[in-house]
């Protein structure tokens, strides 16, 4: 199909209490303290999220026993005031280095305490490419199921 | 159209309501309709597929395409961005002085 794709875009915002560095590095350091923990892509449940602090360097989880899990790469590394991310986690939630969605993260000092963040999760359109492996994201009963899935709890509550 | 279609079920407020709850963390049907002016066999109307695994009754949400991607990483990042503002706030450790 020839016609131009038309681009969607996730932007979303928010106000931290706190100064820009610190609010930098809490993104940027600490992302095992604040990801979801249902949304990871490598088989164990306890692991690492880790972002390497340059342009360039990669983006991946550590499990507990070891193994590592690419998400993407560093595209720009401007402490304290922008971080652009390259997100490569297929449809199929795995690791797909020819996909290239983008997440960009701009750091705004509103006061000496008041940072605002701006993020913006570009490129999913290119999950276009992926509309197969994309169906079986909502149908499998893996990772993305996990948290699309509500368990209607025991016997009891069945509708019979 | 079917792409049409998709983006008349997401647009829906009460049904992007029940996704986002549950891109949040598993939950019951119950949980799910607390404070929406939905009963729960209605709740179940927009999760539809359901199937049950052993005793549970699995449900989950029939979304398909970019537009649901696109509403699957909006809750995500709301999610995500939610619990990095707690963890920055609650970390940082300010150097107050009364005015």
């Amino acid at each position: 199909m020839d016609a131009a794709v038309k681009p969607v875009s996730v932007r979303k915002s928010v106000t931290v209490n706190a100064p820009i560095a610190h609010v930098f590095r809490t993104f940027t350091e600490r992302q095992n303290d604040w990801w979801p923990r249902a949304h990871h892509i490598g088989k164990c449940e306890q692991f690492t999220a880790t972002l390497e602090p340059r342009t360039g360097g990669r983006w991946f989880e550590r499990g507990d026993d070891g193994s590592e899990c690419d998400w993407g790469r560093v595209l720009v590394w401007q402490p304290p005031t922008r971080v652009v991310l390259q997100w490569s986690i297929g449809a199929d939630w795995r690791y797909d280095p020819a996909l290239k969605t983008e997440v960009d993260v701009r750091f705004v000092a509103e006061a000496q305490e008041r940072t605002r963040v701006d993020l913006e999760h570009r490129g999913l359109e290119h999950y276009g490419d992926q509309a197969e492996a994309m169906r079986n994201i909502f149908d499998s009963p893996g990772a993305w199921a996990e948290t699309l899935t509500i368990m209607a709890g025991a016997a009891e509550n069945k509708p019979s | 159209m079917a792409a049409q279609a998709q983006l008349a079920a997401l647009g829906d407020p009460t049904r992007r309501t029940i996704f986002e709850r549950i891109a949040r963390k598993p939950m019951s049907v119950v949980d799910v309709a607390a404070g929406l002016s939905v009963s729960r066999p209605a709740v179940s109307q927009h999760l539809v597929r359901h199937t049950t695994q052993g005793t549970r009754n699995v449900y989950q949400i029939n979304a398909r395409g970019v537009e649901a991607l696109r509403a699957y990483v909006d809750a995500l990042w709301s999610r995500a961005l939610a619990d990095f503002k707690a963890v920055a706030e609650a970390s940082y450790q300010p150097k107050r002085r009364s005015k």
